[in-house]
This record gives structure tokens, sequence and C-alpha cells, in this order.
């Protein structure tokens, strides 16, 4: 049987996240509890975490969550990063053995910053080289996976429901100003770590409920770029779409949302603010590849803020709530409540439409 | 009799009892296969200049004719075919090459029926076109690699010529002299009706065209024919056309007796003078020729019009197609060996080439690979038969796709393939006026409209199916397809994998 990776497996979900507009600091346990109710979303075969914020110690450095599966990889893999790193610091991630979370992989993280002789002689930016350097330990290192590796900020993921892999990680030990959970449904019982989301790329992390139909289109565009979709995922490859839109061609979020989720054509040609016509008919034309079609909700979280945002047709649900200085997002309202009992404009963002919310400058 | 003598393929049995001798037939056919015998009252026909294209079947009021195929056998083996028999015979009679019209009949492999399409079930809805939006415009042309902002941070949205389609089809080349004036007129006010393209072929554009030059494409060809500056700017593109997937090779020759009035002129070449395209084009026998030959079209044309370099399908396509995405070309045609033409030597058309499909599969796989898809457009060619087709190739990578013969269908072409005649029934491939005027232009481009309008309600019939609401998230989507009954070669070339994977 060919596992994830190998076969493209589709998956529902659940998403939540929450973010703190002052920068004020939430415990992982909020976040956890967030999944509690939407526990029927998954099916026991993926969840995870993302928080932002969480390693203000070491916020200078690139932390690299990685998996291996064994000790050997693992030396091999450290031997490799020493080449083109400084690694401040590499440790193994604090777990609890709880019944629920089996079969773990060895879990490590490493705080690193390329060398910057390495970088001149590649004549490579700081991220790009990153960036590549995540691509090649997925793809061409068997056994070694790079599931995160943006500053002061972290995935955490695992087979499981995703309170039981909150609880696994010891979230509640970790602060953050922003946080995004995800809890998997896929339809196959071969379940792969590194196949849960969130999925990321430095420091954007994707989580996402749905199943994309433009997969392909999208994997076999994105990948011209340097980059590897190597568990076949839509996560994965929507996480590598707003790496290239946002950082590679530096479009705005907005921007970026109005490629994946763009504006039917019968809704551009109708605009009346004639530039705004002439935005969306470029960035169409430009980026038709990068289109997503079929249902989605994804939260993109990034150093400053999260994007929630929904597929144009609105084919998956996504509610948002806001209370004093934070404001929610999820699948349910329910898992709002759980955070916020007394949430306040509880909305449906419609299709296409992107909620963005950025930390204010200099709280983070 | 003799030797030379080849019994008719064809046989037209007339229904006695049903003729009432109204003439039509014999008027219809202009083989002249149907004759009046005076003596004893009664119609009568000669086999042997029949080519069964059906119109006196169409137009007898009474219903009494049909052609049937003739069952004079030779003996045949698995070897010697009659087909390969009389070949040679007539060979043996003309010491000439022979000739043939429209595409490859040979029973090669039609990829095309060996992939099956994707539809969502449970995991990911499926689309109600009827109820939801569901897109089929593109866009040709080149896409720039970066995105760039004016000075005050706002997106520059200019960008490079693009061509706009509201489905996936053009009318691909047909030139007027290979087929009429009114053939023409229908496909350009087809095209204009349905918001796509039709293309002059290489014979130039008759004058009373230049208004529907939004909608067509003019094409440069080997011979240059009609080639002026009115005429690249009175079109919506240009394109080069270095071969065609019936007679990758060769160039075309369209006998001086078809060079009259209005042919002569549109071609700019004396009446009654043989127009030979030659085999290359004779300013390009190396790749950088066509860039050069790409840039003093755009510099004639200031860079508003998108170049298209059409190419037939040969071994070595996907170099061929990443030496044009580099030369400065914004779309790329490819034409696969089952393409049509007005005329090929049937040596060449039956054996040389390769199919589109696998074409498409390894040019725009080998574009990805280069990182240089967005340079170009892929247009694909020979022989898209219906939406299924279109939608596979769309699928396997293509922006869009070319069609001819099934277009000529719909004007009422019966697939006879006697192009080369010149006496072509229903009023397409002739330039005799009493055969042209058989076509109404109104009509034709009313039947290309609803056969292009069909396609469309079923291209969006699939692509609901697969969940998909836009043609752009079905380019290249090679998950929607699957190989059946596929050798694991041409799974990999196709890069896809086989129903039940």
């Amino acid at each position: 049987m060919k596992i994830e990776g190998q076969i493209r497996i589709p998956s529902g979900c659940a998403i939540s996240a929450a973010i703190s507009k002052d920068g004020n600091k939430m415990s992982g346990e909020m976040i956890i509890n967030s999944m509690k109710p939407m526990h029927d979303r998954s099916n026991g075969l993926g969840g995870g975490f993302a928080g932002y914020g969480i390693y203000p110690e070491y916020k200078d450095f690139y932390a690299f969550h990685m998996f291996f599966d064994s000790r050997d990889t693992r030396k091999k893999c450290e031997a490799f990063l020493k080449e083109c790193f400084e690694i401040v610091k590499s440790e193994i991630i604090p777990t609890r053995k709880i019944p629920t979370i089996k079969d773990e992989p060895i879990i490590w993280r490493y705080f690193v910053a390329p060398l910057n002789s390495v970088l001149v002689s590649l004549q490579s930016e700081e991220k790009d080289f990153v960036a590549k350097t995540v691509m090649k330990i997925n793809a061409e290192m068997p056994g070694a996976y790079v599931f995160s590796s943006g500053k002061n900020m972290g995935a955490f993921k695992a087979v499981g429901f995703p309170e039981d892999v909150g609880v696994f990680y010891k979230l509640e030990e970790y602060e953050g100003y922003s946080w995004t959970a995800h809890g998997r449904y896929p339809t196959n019982t071969p379940g792969w770590w590194g196949g849960a989301h969130p999925f990321t790329l430095l420091d954007y992390s994707v989580v996402h409920n749905g199943e994309i139909s433009s997969y392909d289109a999208n994997r076999r565009f994105i990948e011209m770029f340097g980059y590897k979709c190597t568990l076949q995922t839509d996560t994965e490859v929507i996480t590598y779409i707003m790496d290239y839109l946002l950082r590679v061609q530096g479009l705005t979020l907005g921007e970026a949302a109005s490629v994946i989720a763009a504006p039917f054509w019968s809704t551009i040609v109708a605009k009346t603010d004639l530039d705004d016509r002439k935005k969306h008919t470029y960035l169409r034309t430009m980026f038709p590849s990068l289109l997503i079609t079929g249902p989605f909700s994804i939260v993109l979280g990034f150093e400053d803020g999260l994007m929630a945002l929904n597929d144009r047709l609105k084919l998956r649900s996504m509610v948002v709530g806001e209370k004093d200085d934070k404001v929610f997002i999820a699948s349910e309202e329910a898992a709002i409540r759980t955070m916020e009992p007394y949430a306040e404009n509880i909305w449906s963002p419609a299709g296409g439409e992107p909620v963005i919310v950025k930390v204010k400058e200099g709280a983070f | 009799m003799s030797i030379e003598f080849i019994y008719p393929e064809f046989e037209i049995i007339r229904n006695e009892n049903r003729c009432i001798s109204c003439h039509v037939c014999e008027q219809q056919c202009a083989n002249e296969a149907h004759s009046y015998d005076e003596k004893h009252k009664i119609m009568t026909c000669d086999d042997s200049k029949c080519v069964n294209c059906q119109r006196c079947v169409s137009f007898c009021p009474a219903r009494a004719l049909k052609i049937v195929k003739s069952k004079c056998t030779l003996r045949e083996n698995a070897n010697w075919s009659a087909e390969t028999i009389k070949e040679i015979y007539k060979q043996a009679n003309s010491g000439g090459v022979l000739l043939s019209s429209m595409g490859n009949p040979k029973p090669l492999p039609v990829y095309w029926d060996k992939i099956l399409i994707n539809a969502s079930q449970v995991t990911n809805p499926s689309i109600d076109p009827l109820r939801e939006p569901m897109e089929t415009r593109v866009y040709l042309g080149k896409k720039p690699s970066k995105v760039q902002r004016t000075k005050d941070g706002a997106l520059d949205c200019k960008l490079p010529p693009q061509l706009e389609l509201s489905m996936p089809v053009m009318f691909s080349a047909m030139s007027y002299g290979s087929i009429s004036y009114n053939a023409h007129k229908a496909l350009a006010l087809a095209a204009t009706a349905l918001g796509i393209l039709y293309n002059t072929g290489e014979g130039g554009l008759h004058e009373d065209f230049y208004c529907y030059g939004e909608n067509t494409v003019v094409q440069v060809a080997s011979g240059r024919f009609g080639v002026h500056a009115d005429y690249l700017k009175a079109g919506a593109a240009i394109e080069i056309k270095i071969g065609q997937g019936a007679k990758p090779g060769i160039g075309g020759h369209l006998p001086g007796a078809k060079i009259v009035g209005d042919i002569s002129r549109t071609r700019m070449i004396p009446e009654g003078s043989d127009a030979i395209s030659p085999a290359p084009h004779h300013d390009i026998y190396s790749i950088e020729d066509l860039r050069q030959l790409v840039f003093s079209l755009k510099e004639a044309t200031e860079y508003k019009k998108p170049v298209i370099v059409k190419v037939a399908a040969v071994h070595n396509i996907a170099a061929i197609a990443s030496g044009i995405a580099r030369s400065g070309a914004d779309i790329i045609a490819i034409d696969g060996f089952r393409g049509g033409t007005g005329a090929a030597p049937t040596r060449i058309r039956d054996h040389v080439g390769i199919p589109i499909e696998l074409a498409l599969a390894a040019v725009d796989q080998r574009l990805r690979n280069e990182g240089i898809r967005n340079n170009v457009s892929l247009v694909v060619g020979g022989s898209i038969r219906s939406a299924a087709d279109v939608v596979k190739a769309i699928a396997l990578g293509a922006d869009a796709c070319y069609v001819a013969t099934a277009a000529l269908l719909a004007l009422g072409c019966h697939l006879c393939r006697t192009c080369q005649s010149g006496k072509c029934n229903w009023g397409i491939a002739t330039q005799r006026p009493e055969l042209v005027k058989r076509l109404n232009p109104a009509m034709g481009s009313e039947r290309l409209i609803n056969l292009m309008t069909a396609w469309k309600h079923e291209i969006k019939e699939f692509m609901g199916g697969m969940g998909i609401n836009s043609i752009e998230a079905l380019r290249g989507n090679r998950l929607m397809l699957r190989g059946i009954g596929l050798t694991e070669k041409e799974l990999e070339i196709l890069d896809i994998s086989h129903a039940g994977e």
C-alpha cells in the first residue's frame, strides 16, 4: 500500500485560530480546548497547531522543527545543516507519553541562522536560502522532514485527535500572540505525521479545511519555481503558493487572496471602479494557474497576523468572531465560544473575501 | 477495361421504385457521377466517379439513394491490404506521388480514447453548471515572470499582448484558396459571434474580411502569400507556420488553376501561377533565424500582437518547443499527425509525425522542467474531435485547442477526403462559383456557433463534475486523467496514472 506522499489522499477537517491585535500572549491551552467541540470533524488521523511569538528568546533564529525516522538520519541531517548554518541550540521537543498518541518519530528542534559566507558564495537571499534548504531536506533526505522553519513561531503536529496532539506537545507551556489549529479527517488509514497540518514554510503556516480540485494544476505550476510537493496534500501546495505570491512576487495579502480565490469574470467586468477592474483582470491573467477551485477554508498565519479565506463559492463553513483585542476564526461557532463565551460580531465571511487581522506594529 | 482498371471504391444504389427522375442528384454532383438516360427515361450513374461525399444522398427528395462500400474484393491478405495493392496499381499507372486529403486515416492509437476523466464523489462536491458560474475564458500569451509595481506601490498592470477567448478553442488555419470565400466568411462570422478566433491560413486575408480582424489570426507561411503591413496589422495575432501535422517537413502546392480572381489578388501572385510554399522558410534555417522573424513581425506591428509559432508534432518536439519558447514567441501551436489537410502526399501524411497527445504531454512537461512554461501558451490541434478531447487536452497541459476538421464537418463536409480535386460538392474546398454558392455563410456560421456552444456546455459539465469552476484550474491538472489499456511507457510520457491507481 502506498503511503501519503506517494499517493494523494483527500481529507476533510476542522480549523480554529485566535489572535491578539495588541500582541497579548495566550496559552496554547485555549486553542487546544477550541478543538474539542469539533471532535467529529476529525478522525484521529492528524492534528496540529502553530503558535506565533512562542520563542522570544530565540526570535532572531529560524526554528526548525523536524521529524526523523532514526538516530542515524538525524546525525546525517545535523551534519548537513552544520555545513551551511550556525546552530545555536538543538534539543528534543518536549512531549508527554499519552496512550492516544503512539509511534512517534524522533522529534527535534534546531534554532539556526544561515552562515553569511554561504549566502555570499551562493549569491542567495537569506529567506530564499532557508526555504530552499527546507525543500532539499524534505525532498532528498529520506526519513528527515522539516515541519516548521519560521522565526519565533513553531508548528506542532501528529497523528491523533488535535486535542490529544496539544496535550502530547505540552502546548499549555507555550505562550503566543497568535495560534492556529487543525483537526484532520483523511480518507485513508496510513497516518503519516508529516501529513498533519499546519503546513509551514518560513513564517507562513496554513491550516486548511477542504479538498481542492485544482490541486495538480497548482502543483505543476508552483513546482516550476523550486517548490517540491513531497506530501501531495492540498495544504502543502497552498502554503507554497502563499510563499510564492507574498514573498517571491511581493503581492499584498489582499492581492494574493484575489489570485487564489479570484472573483468571477462576470464580477470583474461589472466592477465600476476601473482601477479595481484592471487590477483583478491583471491578477487573473498573470496567475491563472494559481487559482484554487474546490472547497476550502484556510487560515494563513504569518509573522504579524492571520488571514482567513474561503473558496469563492464558499463550499466550507468558516466563522469569525471578536472580543476586545482578540479575533477568533473557526469552522464552527462552537469553537469560538469555547475560547471566548462572550465573543461578539460573529459573522460568516463571503466566499473569496479575505479576513486579514494584523498585530499592532511593535507589539510582537 | 485493362490492367489499369481499379474497381470503384463505392457503389451508388438507386431504389428505382422511389426515384422520380427529378435530376437533383445529377445537378448536385460536380463529379458527374449521375446522369439521365434519355433512351430508357431513367437516372443512371457511374460509380467510378463517386467519392462518397453524400451530397446526392442528402438532397434526394425521394430518399432513393444510398452509397455503399463496394463489395468487389481483391484477394487481400494480412500483409497486402486492398488499399496497399490499389496504391501500387495507381503508382504503376501514373508514376506519381499519391495525394490525399484530410487527416491520417490509419488505425494508429488515438490516445484521447484511452484516457478517462475524473469526477467528484463525497470528499469534494461536484458543481452544477446550470446553477453556479462556470468559467471557460482563457488568455493566451506570455506571462511576465515578476510582478512590477509603479513608483507609488500600485500594481503595474501592463501585460504583453494577450488573446482573450471565451472558450479554449480556435478554428485553425485553412487558407483562402484551399477553402472557399463562403467557408472563410462562415468561420469569421462564427469566431466573431463566439468570442474566439479563426485563422487565415497561408493564403492572405480577403479584403472583405478585414472587418473581422479582432477575431482573426493572420498566418505567415513559407510562401509569404498575401503578407503585407496592413495584413499583419489586421489580425489579433500573427502565426508563423513552420509545419503542419498532416505533412511535416514539406511545403504546399496550390495549382495555378485555382489561382483565379480574388484568390490571385489576395495571395498577391499572378493568375494561373502555381502557389508553391517551400518546405522550409528560406529565411529560417535555424532557431536564431526564427527569433529574427518573430521580432521582425513584432516590430512591424509595434509589439501589439502576440506571435504564434506553429509546428508539426515530430519526434524531438519537446526540445523544439523549448527553443521556440525562448525565441520571443508568445504562443506555440502544435499540430499532431492526425491533423487535416487540403492535399498532402499520402505517404507523408500517413507515416510522418507523432500523436498530439504525446507531443503535448512531453512539451508541457519539458517547459515546466525548464521553468519556462509561463513564457508561452500552448495550443494543440490535429485532431480534436469533441468536447471530451478538449477537456483531456487542457488537463494534459494545453491552454487551448485548434479545431478545423470538426468545423468543416459542421459546415457540411462529409469527410470524403478528395479536397484536392477542387470539386467539393458542399462548397467548402472548391473555388467553382456554382459550388461555392451552395454554402450559405450565415447558415454555416450558425452551425459553427451551434457546435461550439454545444461543446462549451459539455466542457462545463465535465468541469462541474470534477468540482472545477474555472478552466484555468483544469489546465495541466493531470490528476484528473487516468489511462486505460496503456503501457507503462505511454503512461510515463503522458504522466498520468492508470485507471484504478
